[in-house]
């Protein structure tokens, strides 16, 4: 079978009025990076949102690993495999480190598992290791971005929906951040990746897609979009 | 193992209360102190109604402000029933236990009302996030109220009164041992993580995979019920249910009582029930002042410790009773609760 691990069609999400989505269309085939950029506003995050439930369409449907999801709840979305790593991190931030990445799991019942799932998620953000039981509100935003990151695998996603993983981080972090992912995805995770580093975005994805004032007005591999003439002028800086 | 453990830590309060409660009633009818026995009942009272609402404000994070409506419910359900079957006696059985066979029917009916009531209320409103709640039950509150002042079925204004004397320190401080267990499980089991995922971030315990409204429904739906109980019992201590007793002033009344205690402590609403309660019946002749003592209070509170006395401690958690070592674990109901 393998058709795409998430597909959605013709999404539409109104703000009272404001037509933030206007009726959109994408896949993230099984196993791969799918990045969705756009400029400040386009709707890249009403997107994810829509997606995992944090807001309801007003139209559309949306399929994941091959049933309609589309009337299913966040934490019954989080049940068939799906997190969210929303914009602003959406960590808990009276809670520590640890407590965090507990909670990440919170779905699942396997507690060698989860031990050993956030062991791993310290070898992969060291630091985290280090402030594991420090409030994570007193972690500095990069630090918080990282929990984000390893919160969001603590529930074994098969895809993960991360909105601006790098932003406002230092170039080393980023790089780290951006090498998680690429680990991530060797293990079969699939990803849908919002990024304003198109870039960065753009590289790593299989295929990507390009939102403007809530459509889709263009769509690729990875590379032909870091080619595409547009897409280097528009989002590329050059 | 571990269930009937846990089986065992719920019966364990009861097996040492009952006993004592049997003890208490007896040495109370017969040295014929009625007034104590009254102050006793409304002690308990408030300790079911105090820890029961801070399942919804405390352990959630939500915030109800309708406690005395379910009571009302409670009350009126449970005083139809003990006044519906005021003239039956089930002939096998000697006429005492048979009206406390009856009253315990009374007494899960107004469970069931109020909970019913809850279910009703909770559900449309807490699909919401924010403030709603503390609205939709603001309303709920004056609404019953107004219902029953004008049926005549329920007495309107002037109540039912002439209900039998059915509650005793037994039935009361077993109610109060049940809301405290009920309270404490519902803390530290899965539920509680969850509860106490909600009342940290609601979005991020969404994304976590927490059906937040499931579980703040069930929280609102149990917090109701056992109001219900707590105005059953009080009805039938001073053999009158009218709608004054149920006023918005009475839902201020127990959330004062959780504040003071600390939102999130089981045993700061305890200890702020008992002795709010017992304080204010030292202070007798400023009854009429009460309001003006609890802002007052609540003033002081807010300036000097905002988390409240206990904030979301235990009374075990405290360094007097700590020798046990730290039992701090990931997501548990014990968490410093500094000033946010
Ligand atoms: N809660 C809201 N109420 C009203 N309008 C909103 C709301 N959230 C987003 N919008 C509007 O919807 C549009 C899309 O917003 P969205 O957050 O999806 O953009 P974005 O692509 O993620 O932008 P950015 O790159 O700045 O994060 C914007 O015009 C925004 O102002
Ligand atoms: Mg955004």
């Amino acid at each position: 079978m393998s058709g795409p691990i998430l597909e959605v069609r013709d999404l539409r999400v109104d703000y009272g009025g404001i037509k933030a989505l206007r009726g959109i269309s994408l896949e993230v085939p099984e196993g791969e990076v799918v990045a969705l950029i756009g400029a400040n506003g386009a709707g890249k995050t009403t997107t994810l949102r829509a997606i995992s439930k944090m807001l309801r369409p007003v139209t559309g449907t949306i399929r994941f690993r091959g049933e309609d999801v589309t009337r299913l709840a966040s934490h019954q979305l989080v049940a068939r495999g799906m997190a969210h790593g929303p914009e602003g991190r959406g960590i808990f931030l009276n809670l520590t480190v640890s407590e965090n990445l507990r909670l990440g799991a919170y779905l699942r019942r396997d507690l060698a598992g989860i031990q050993a799932d956030a062991e791993k998620a310290y070898a992969l953000f060291p630091i985290l290791a280090e402030r594991r039981s420090q409030v994570s509100g007193t972690l500095s935003g990069g630090e918080q971005q990282m929990l984000a990151v390893a919160r969001a695998l603590m529930s074994r996603p098969r895809l993960l929906l991360l909105d601006e993983p790098s932003l406002g981080l230092a170039p080393q972090v980023v790089e780290r951040i951006f090498a998680v992912l690429r680990d991530v995805s060797a293990t079969g995770v699939s990803l849908l990746l919002v990024e304003q580093n198109a870039h960065k975005a753009l590289q790593l994805a299989h295929r990507g897609y390009v939102l403007e004032t809530g459509q889709i007005v263009m769509t690729g591999t990875g590379r032909e979009l870091l080619a595409s003439p547009e897409v280097r002028k528009a989002y590329l800086g050059e | 193992m571990a269930p009937l453990r846990q089986l065992l830590r719920s019966f364990l309060p009861f097996l040492v209360g009952v006993p004592v409660l049997l003890s208490a009633q007896w040495a109370m009818e017969y040295s014929g102190s009625q007034a104590y026995t009254l102050l006793l009942v409304t002690v308990g009272v408030n300790v079911i109604l105090a820890v029961s609402l801070n399942v919804v404000n405390g352990a959630t994070g939500q915030f109800s402000l309708g406690h005395a409506g379910f009571m009302a419910v409670g009350a009126y359900t449970a005083a139809k029933i003990t006044l519906g079957l005021a003239g039956f006696k089930l002939s096998f059985l000697p006429a005492a236990v048979s009206d406390q066979l009856f009253f315990a029917l009374a007494l899960a009916a107004a469970m069931a009302a109020a909970g019913l009531a809850g279910v009703l209320v909770g559900l449309p409103s807490l699909r919401l996030r924010g403030d709603y709640l503390a609205i939709v039950t603001l309303g709920f509150g004056e609404i019953i109220r107004s219902v029953i002042e004008n049926m005549k079925s329920l007495g309107q204004a002037t109540g039912l009164s002439g209900l039998p004397l059915r509650t005793n320190l037994v039935w009361v401080g077993v109610s109060a041992l049940a809301t405290v267990v009920m309270a404490r499980r519902l803390s530290v089991s899965t539920q509680g993580r969850a509860l106490f995922a909600i009342r940290e971030d609601e979005v991020a315990a969404e994304a976590m995979g927490v059906d937040t409204t499931g579980y703040k429904v069930r929280a609102f739906v149990i917090s109701a019920a056992y109001a219900g109980l707590g105005g059953a019992l009080i009805a039938h201590a001073i053999l009158l249910a009218t709608p004054r007793m149920f006023t918005f002033v009475r839902s201020i009344e127990v959330v004062v009582m959780i504040v003071l205690g600390g939102l999130g402590s089981i045993t700061g609403s305890v200890v702020s029930a008992v002795v709010l309660t017992l304080g204010l019946e030292a202070l007798r002749e400023f009854q009429a002042y009460r309001m003006v003592v609890y802002a007052a209070l609540l003033i002081v509170l807010m300036l000097l410790r905002p988390q409240g006395i206990f904030g979301t401690h235990e009374l075990w958690d405290l360094p007097f009773f700590k020798r046990r070592g730290a039992r701090k674990d990931a997501g548990g109901a014990a968490r410093a609760g500094g000033a946010p």
